[in-house]
């Protein structure tokens, strides 16, 4: 028996896949831009603040990065509604992937910062500068120019991952491959479709990574 | 009054004394050589001058300033004194431009424009304006000092501190940094520099102080003190310098 590939029923559903390609794009910008953020205060925090918030920060980063996104993102959604915190899924699926993605990104960015040599942040104190600018000028440039190439890796993981949102019913590209599946049971064409699309989220997403690494750190 | 007092200071770290009732004065114009064993103290002293070590007892005083008053402002300070480092220190990310105009932006808000004139003047003096946007990486190790000193000079310090600039270059390339700075001596800039090299504190020292096991051992006029040592110890440093 051969297998004749049919692809014409789960393009007649584009609208679907478009509404899922926009869902996840919009889904992923919002959590990397606040993943990150929470990555650079939190990586800043695990080195320079008292004994007290590095070991908080420690616990947060442990406990996200040892333990499975899913049961994550069914704790925010299902869990918390107990404590009388009620989201609805697309804010559930952003709080989660923000919180996962800035303990990796917390790990990622104090790696970076770290690696600054002693001797360029002392250069920088020796010219005046005071503490906040020789962080940001000395410091946190350099070192998010180092470890970008491993931000970016990251923030596509995360992409990739949000995927599972589906899970609690969020209508993202994934969600998209279920309705067309069970309408057409055309699997291997809606996933192979499907996977496609994500190829080229990601390819569009290091597009933006690289284009943005020119200009924040471009040598000119 | 001198623009650099030192008086009875005492530096320890922990149980280690580094440095031990220790008291110089440097007076504006003046070229200071600092020579010594590794380990007598020299680098340390230089880096208490500008705050960038604590000490536990004395003072040093600039220009009528305190260093070590808890209600001094050491970023104040320490853009009045210019400091170079062995290992030169640049900021790799940022060209050399902008490793000049940095600490004039940042801290004196000097508009973006005027600073880049500032830069190109800065290399002027240390004969590099066609490296302005060059990156570190891509100057050898002589250029990158003399980049170095340029980034001090556009803070137009009062006081230029050099703790041992040349030791991590070879002969050919210790020749263009010391030659800057005999440039720069002639420009009446106040200098204290931690150095190896005997035959510039010779040259251009206004004074050689040796220092030994922590302490100001000798000093004096340079051709004198290299010349003539007064203590054994001295003598025996020299000899095992010179030779």
């Amino acid at each position: 028996m051969t297998y004749t590939l049919q692809f014409r029923d789960v393009f007649a559903s584009w609208e679907y896949l478009l509404q899922g390609v926009v869902t996840t794009l919009y889904l992923s910008s919002i959590v990397i831009i606040f993943g990150f953020l929470i990555g650079v205060i939190c990586a800043a925090g695990r080195i320079y603040a008292n004994r007290v918030l590095r070991m908080v920060i420690g616990g947060y980063v442990e406990a996200i990065r040892n333990t499975p996104l899913l049961v994550q993102l069914f704790i925010v959604f299902f869990g918390l509604p107990g404590f009388g915190l009620r989201f609805d899924a697309t804010t559930a699926a952003v709080i989660t992937f923000t919180v996962n993605l800035g303990a990796y990104s917390t790990e990622i960015v104090r790696a970076g910062l770290q690696s600054i040599p002693r001797a360029q942040i002392e250069a920088g104190f020796a010219l005046g500068l005071s503490g906040p600018q020789v962080f940001r000028y000395v410091i946190l440039s350099p070192a998010l120019k180092m470890m970008f190439p491993a931000l970016a890796s990251q923030f596509i993981l995360l992409m990739l991952a949000t995927s599972i949102a589906s899970q609690i019913s969020v209508n993202d590209l994934f969600h998209a491959a279920s309705i067309i599946q069970s309408r057409t049971f055309r699997d291997f064409e809606v996933y192979l479709v499907v996977g496609v699309l994500y190829l080229a989220l990601a390819l569009i997403f290091r597009v933006a990574f690289a284009l943005i690494y020119k200009l924040a750190f471009g040598r000119r | 009054m001198s623009l650099l007092e030192i008086e009875n200071v005492t530096k320890t770290y922990d149980a280690l004394t580094v440095l031990t009732d220790v008291s110089l004065l440097v007076e504006t114009g003046e070229i200071i050589a600092i020579i010594g064993r590794s380990g007598s103290g020299k680098s340390t002293l230089l880096r208490c001058i500008n705050g960038l070590e604590s000490i536990q007892a004395g003072r040093i005083v600039i220009d009528g300033v305190e260093v070590n008053d808890p209600g001094t402002d050491l970023r104040k300070l320490r853009q009045q004194v210019g400091i170079v480092f062995q290992g030169f220190n640049l900021f790799p990310h940022l060209s050399v431009c902008r490793n000049i105009t940095l600490a004039p932006t940042v801290t004196k808000g000097i508009a973006e424009a005027d600073a880049r004139e500032l830069a190109r003047e800065a290399l002027v003096s240390v004969g590099l304006e066609d490296k302005i946007d060059a990156y570190p990486d891509q100057l050898s190790g002589g250029q990158q000092q003399r980049v170095a000193i340029a980034r001090s000079l556009a803070m137009q310090p009062k006081l230029m501190l050099f703790d041992e600039i040349t030791s991590a270059l070879d002969p050919e390339l210790t020749g263009e940094v010391l030659r800057v700075l005999e440039e720069m001596s002639r420009t009446g800039m106040t200098m204290v520099l931690v150095t190896h090299e005997m035959g510039f504190a010779r040259r251009f020292g206004s004074r050689v102080v040796f220092m030994h096991e922590g302490r100001v051992w000798e000093q004096g006029p340079a051709a004198d003190t290299l010349g003539k040592p007064k203590t054994k110890e001295l003598e025996t440093f020299l000899n095992a310098v010179l030779h």
